[in-house]
């Protein structure tokens, strides 16, 4: 009898093992931006492309994937009013199930951006997209819906002309959703069952861009989000929303921070290295380092190193101890999309579609390969399945070794 | 032993089928549009929105129909459990095109339900488009009359291109009698003039062109949006106020700019830190459900008749046509709009805008005039 249950776990296991991990969210499922068990090509061009999916409308949101599931949102209509949530198999590429919903709120974006900006989010049996319009929607894996949110339908003054681009991020059974701009200025906690506010937090009134972070500081520790403004960083409790200690040197609106080996890397003052605080102690700044400033793109930890890509396409890498610079490379630039890393590589794609993957090295960082894409991609790519999964507007893309 | 197990599955079956087919979707949909801010109601909506979800095709248009009163939310949830049933019945050749169609036709039926019983028979039958489309060039919904606007702009495009120009000139103006959005307006509007017809832009959108205003009070610090100033409390053309640099009086402006927007920092002073009161009247000939659509890059509060509609603390983040929509009520005859446009301190080259446009128009995005064009004098001392 055991044996019988054995053989069904086993095609289980080989869909697990063939999916590999899931990227559940912006920068992965710890917004760390890593990949720790993918081994995606290293040499790439163009014949690793293994499919390509047409798109519609206008998207720049980055891409994830669930078992063998990528979802992806965009927008169509003169005024990207039409929410698009849509699935694809990640095997083939064949799109298997899309959902539309009209936006409640304000759609009004910078040219650059679009109302899909915000990257899609998932627990594992869920998926939540979220818009400029501020409209939050719930699906199940197979695109039946569970439950809606309007947060501007809700809270009109909540919108920026500028557009939403802030990432929702799930934390245990709360889904972080920032909704941070120059008026009604907010971050909502909301219950992944129902979208029903857990909590529901004021934010500092200046338009943000940037995205929640995770901390946790070990395996068994309890996990805290981190929200950061033009004021600094708030680390928050997720069941709750308050504040178990901030840091207020002010950061950036638009890169994100980071955490490696329970330090985080925050856009402040260049980039600053911070321990992080307790109830009862603040947190400690380790360094400020203005020659690791990033430019939209966030910083990332990988391989004991802190990387950053500035505004001018150069690639810095550096030592977590001090903040010292260890080695530059200049790539072909300009970044939106955050560089992500496994297996010893960085994978950063410019807003002209050209991918590069760097192999890292101790002395220096070296361009492996290259792919043009030939498109315009701002959005952050995923790794699952040993692969990248890439979008521009018009094209969600699978890149695997041959 | 094997009969009546036999027997028994065929009695399941059987009882299946009755509640499957005794399943009232009214109930569910019901339930579904009781939704409101803040999550109320998503417990019980959550769980008829996934029953609904399951049901046949049967259930298409009751859905469809159910659009018509309910909020903007509830109808984002009817939309969800629609798509889903709508998927199901393409996959399986279950879509009742003929009720999709006729829904379609029927204009009594909310807009955006006929938009998507649109979008979802032309999965199945594209050449639907060539059938319903040019009949809706003046519909109530804005998308069904975009693709009927853009036929014809295609359509005297080719005309023009085949120097067939009185006939061109026919079609654009046809185009342009339903065109609400500007990317098609723009469209049309320069081939119309470049064949020599007089388009007034202010007048097809519904943008005020004449405006009372006084200026500047202080807003040093961006303390002058929370102040209350004397235009708040009564407007009074004939008083000289105390403003941020001594007296300040109204004074009459007019823009003759296409959109309507009026430049204060270039047709008055590129006031910093401060406040300016903008007031026009509208003359509606009965009690309307209107939109006060408006585009600034500055702080602002509107208000109609001395009721506050919105206000907005935001400051340099671009400005567009239509940027804010504020729902309106006219009351018959004389309507008195106040905006407060308030202008910060910074000090960025990006950061020196200080003006604005505002237009009435229908929720279909329809410019509508004041039925007294002289308005204005109407205010002016």
């Amino acid at each position: 009898m055991k044996n019988e249950y054995v053989k069904l776990l086993i095609p289980l296991i080989a869909v697990g093992l063939c999916c590999g991990a899931d990227w559940p969210q912006f920068r992965g499922s710890l917004t760390n931006n890593v990949a720790t068990s993918e081994t995606p090509p290293s040499k790439v061009s163009p014949e690793n492309i293994a499919w390509t999916a047409e798109l519609e409308g206008r998207g720049a949101s980055g891409p994830i994937v669930v078992g063998d599931k990528v979802f992806i949102t965009s927008t169509t209509g003169f005024k990207q009013d039409q929410l698009h949530l849509s699935c694809f198999d990640a095997s083939t590429g064949k799109r298997l199930w899309e959902r539309q919903f009209w936006a409640t709120g304000r759609t009004q974006c910078h040219n650059k951006m679009c109302v899909a900006t915000p990257t899609p989010a998932s627990d594992g049996k869920r998926v939540f997209a979220t818009f400029s319009s501020n409209d939050v929607v719930c699906l199940d894996l197979e695109g039946n819906l569970l439950w809606i949110r309007g947060l501007s339908h809700d809270y009109p003054n909540a919108s920026n002309s500028l557009g939403m681009a802030s990432s929702p991020i799930v934390v245990g059974e709360t889904l972080i959703v920032p909704v941070e701009n120059d008026d009604d200025s907010f971050t909502t906690g909301l219950d992944v069952k129902t979208g029903i506010a857990r909590w529901k937090i004021k934010r500092p009134r200046v338009a943000n861009w940037s995205s929640p972070a995770m901390l946790k500081s070990s395996p068994e520790a309890e996990a805290l989000v981190l929200l950061q403004s033009s004021e600094g960083v708030d680390a928050v409790y997720p069941e709750t929303g308050e504040t178990a200690w901030q840091y207020e040197q002010g950061a950036g609106r638009i890169p994100s921070t980071t955490v490696g080996d329970n330090v985080l890397y925050v856009p402040s003052n260049g980039l600053t290295a911070l321990a992080p605080g307790s109830s009862s102690e603040p947190p400690k700044v380790l360094w400020q380092e203005q020659k690791l400033s990033p430019g939209t793109a966030s910083p990332l930890f990988y391989q004991k190193r802190v990387f950053t890509v500035n505004s001018a396409g150069v690639l810095t890498c550096a030592n977590p101890e001090d903040g010292e610079v260890v080695w530059r490379l200049r790539l072909k630039g300009p970044f939106s999309a955050t560089p992500i890393a496994a297996a010893n590589h960085l994978y950063l794609v410019n807003e002209k579609g050209l991918l590069q993957v760097v192999q890292l090295a101790e002395e220096q960082g070296e361009v492996t390969g290259e792919i043009d894409l030939k498109a315009t991609i701002l959005a952050t790519p995923a790794i699952s399945d040993n692969s990248l999964f890439l979008r521009s507007d018009e094209h969600l893309w699978k890149i695997s070794s041959k | 032993m094997k009969r009546s197990g036999f027997l028994f599955c065929l009695m399941f079956l059987f009882s299946s089928q009755t509640i499957l087919q005794a399943y009232d979707v009214t109930q569910d949909i019901a339930q579904i549009k009781q939704v409101q801010k803040e999550g109320q109601g998503n417990l019980a909506a959550s769980k008829s929105v996934q029953q609904l979800s399951q049901a046949d095709a049967s259930a298409l248009i009751p859905i469809l129909s159910s659009f018509e009163g309910a909020n903007p939310l509830a109808v984002n949830w009817l939309r969800g459990a629609f798509e889903t049933i709508a998927a199901n019945a393409i996959e399986q050749k279950k879509l009742p095109v003929d009720q999709l169609e006729k829904f379609i036709l029927d204009k009594s039926q909310n807009p955006r339900a006929r938009r998507l019983a649109y979008e979802t028979l032309i999965k199945v039958d594209p050449k639907a488009e060539d059938r319903l489309i040019p009949g809706m060039i003046n519909d109530t919904s804005v998308t069904l009359r975009r693709d009927a606007v853009q036929r014809l702009i295609d359509e005297a495009a080719n005309l023009e291109k085949a120097d067939k120009k009185g006939q061109a000139k026919k079609v654009y103006l046809q185009a342009l009698s339903g065109a609400t959005d500007d990317d098609q307006v723009k469209a049309i509007v320069k081939p119309l003039r470049g064949l020599g017809e007089q388009i007034d832009l202010q007048k097809h959108f519904g943008f005020l062109s004449d405006w009372m205003i006084v200026g500047p009070f202080d807003n040093g610090d961006k303390k002058g949006y929370d102040a209350v100033y004397a235009p708040e409390e009564k407007i009074d053309f004939t008083s000289a106020l105390e403003g941020k640099e001594g007296k300040v009086e109204w004074k009459p402006v007019k823009t003759e700019d296409d959109y309507g927007i009026f430049d204060i920092a270039k047709s008055i002073s590129a006031y910093k830190g401060a406040v300016m009161y903008c007031a026009a009247d509208f003359y509606s000939p009965e009690e309307q459900s209107l939109e006060i659509r408006l585009g600034t890059p500055n702080a602002w509060k509107i208000w109609v008749n001395g009721k506050l509609l919105f206000a907005r603390n935001e400051y340099h983040r671009g400005m567009v046509l239509d940027q804010y929509i504020v729902p309106v009520t006219m009351q018959p005859g004389k309507n008195v709009i106040l905006l407060k446009l308030c202008q910060n301190e910074q000090t960025e080259n990006w950061a020196q805008r200080y003006q604005f446009q505002v237009r009435v128009a229908r929720p279909s995005g329809t410019g509508v005039r004041s039925q007294k064009p002289e308005a204005t004098t109407q205010l002016a001392p």
